[in-house]
């Protein structure tokens, strides 16, 4: 067993739309980059964990071997929804504090420009001439749309109101408040997908997906990738002191899934796997969420931030919506929450967000971030679900060196 | 009722039309397809039970967009039936966030979804306002 993680390079791609790169162009360039951010190359790697969630099958680990250097070290294609970088770095991460290898590269990418709303569709089907029940509900049609919705837009609209109905205080204005916060935030943010300001008033106006979500509180399909390079403590110490000063201490790396509980298979459950994940993560790290300096968290949509805020235990059980009202989750509140815009605004491209919000942590906590930098960073929280479900929640604290 | 068939398995066209769910006996979990071992507690033993007609709403979305042949918007909703949630649309009911509100007291009820070129109807279901 080695002792501590760190991650030594990391970065993100701008994300939105990238006509004229594909996947593997978007998976080189972040990797090269995190590499070159490390002061180190492939040569050095001694695992590569890749996710591409859409093109989950097609090996998005051995094509990018092939477009930036084929060392013939092992290579992990995972896929975990929206969780999938997170989970390429934690694989990362494992195979390092196994002390297998002492460095290894993550790489999330992916490609959703003009993707649409994810989920909201499904495959057109017309109702058939002879009904003949299919499937393991026995049904005669397809039953999205017709017992509830399966979309995105709209099962993450009824996690927030499942919130509201339990512990009160949200209305379709206080959402939308949230991505007022989050649109107001990605203006600093140069990587960002959409960088505009907007008035609540626009936001509450705009196309209505899922009540209470309008489009702008719903994350934006884009194309950009991330990639990260993890250390281990013992070869860390061998290396410059530049690279020390600029490495980030990973306090806690922890994946869980959805633990059974009434009613979880009806309305997916991302409360209780998070709130778990937060638990042991803050166990492992040593730390309090008042420790933490600023929070990255999967606002999917402006509806879901709302209840992570309570699953981070950032605020006392059913007390989120007057945590937010204190606007403490603002770039100059006491915790702020999704200063790079967030997914609404910063954009989602899914297998990369899991690795980007971790960059956007370490930027501010080696005091990079520039315009929007949380001055005095030293502690900072990443997390993300992917529906189904997977949490990856990480802590990351400077070298203070 | 020959000429009916359910939009799902786990409704039943009984008089009175209900849902039926596959119960656990050691932990008393319900789920509304089969499963080989408890998803609570490993159990291996399940029983069918009905599900109360009766619930409240605890959750729901007025849903904008969906697949070609499912009327927009559409009110979908999580219903407590007594301690089993339930998934289904809010139906006979105007789907605005004036006419649909959380903790609202609702009931099952059915519709005819369409009839296939045999005159067998599909029955579909989903929850009224109870008042
Ligand atoms: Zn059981």
């Amino acid at each position: 067993m080695s002792d501590d993680i760190w991650i030594l390079g990391i970065i993100m791609t701008k994300f939105g739309k990238h006509p004229d790169k594909d996947v593997v162009d978007l998976a080189s360039e972040a990797a090269m980059g995190a590499l070159k951010d490390g002061g180190v190359t492939m040569k050095d790697m001694g695992i590569l964990a890749a996710g591409n969630l859409m093109n989950a099958s097609a090996g998005i680990g051995q094509q990018l071997q092939k477009q930036i250097g084929q060392t013939g070290i092992p290579v992990y294609n995972v896929a975990n929804a929206c969780a999938t970088g997170a989970t390429a770095l934690r694989t990362a991460i494992m195979a390092v504090k196994s002390g297998e290898v002492d460095m290894g590269l993550a790489v999330g990418v992916e490609k959703l420009a003009g993707a649409g709303l994810l989920g909201a569709g499904g495959t057109p089907k017309s109702d058939k001439k002879e009904w003949a029940p299919s499937g393991r509900y026995g049904a005669v049609t397809s039953t999205d749309g017709r017992i509830g919705t399966a979309s995105m837009p709209g099962v993450f609209a009824q996690v927030g109101m499942e919130y509201g109905h339990k512990y009160g205080g949200t209305s379709f204005e206080l959402f939308a408040k949230i991505a007022e916060k989050n649109h107001a935030h990605s203006t600093l943010n140069p990587l960002a997908a959409y960088t505009k300001r907007m008035t609540l008033e626009e936001i509450m106006n705009d196309v209505m997906i899922a009540y209470p979500n309008t489009r702008s509180m719903c994350s934006a399909n884009c194309d950009g990738a991330a990639a990260a390079v993890v250390v281990s403590g013992a070869k860390l110490r061998t290396m410059s002191l530049e690279q020390q000063r600029r490495a980030i201490k990973v306090k806690a790396s922890v994946l869980t899934s959805d633990p059974y509980e009434e009613g979880c298979q009806v309305l997916p459950n991302v409360n209780t796997l998070t709130r778990n994940a937060a638990k042991q993560a803050y166990e492992q790290a040593g730390v309090g969420p008042q420790d933490l300096d600023l929070v990255e968290l999967h606002d999917c949509f402006a509806t879901a931030e709302l209840v992570h805020y309570d699953n981070l235990m950032l605020c006392e059980e059913g007390g989120a919506a007057d945590f937010f009202n204190s606007g403490a989750t603002w770039r100059d509140g006491s915790m702020p929450v999704n200063v790079s815009g967030g997914l609404e605004s910063k954009g989602h491209p899914i297998a990369a967000t899991g690795i980007a919000n971790i960059w956007e942590v370490c930027h501010h906590l080696r005091g990079e971030a520039g315009p929007r930098q949380i001055e005095g960073a030293k502690v900072g929280m990443a997390h993300v679900i992917g529906l189904g479900s997977a949490c990856g929640l990480h802590i990351l604290e400077r070298s203070g060196l | 009722m020959a000429n009916q068939i359910p939009l799902v398995d786990y409704l039943v066209l009984d008089e009175p039309a209900h849902l039926r769910a596959h119960e656990c006996t050691s932990c008393g979990a319900r789920f509304f397809d089969r499963r080989n071992a408890c998803a609570g507690c490993s159990g291996t033993e399940f029983r069918m039970v009905d599900v109360t007609h009766d619930g409240i709403l605890t959750s729901f979305s007025i849903v904008t967009f969906a697949a070609p042949g499912v009327p927009v918007p559409f009110v979908s909703g999580i219903v407590d039936c007594d301690g089993t949630s339930v998934r289904g649309n809010v139906i006979n009911c105007e789907p605005s966030p004036e006419a649909v509100h959380l903790g609202m007291k609702v009931r099952l009820a059915t519709y005819v979804l369409g009839t296939d070129d045999n005159g067998v109807e599909a029955i579909g279901f989903g929850f009224e306002p109870a008042n």
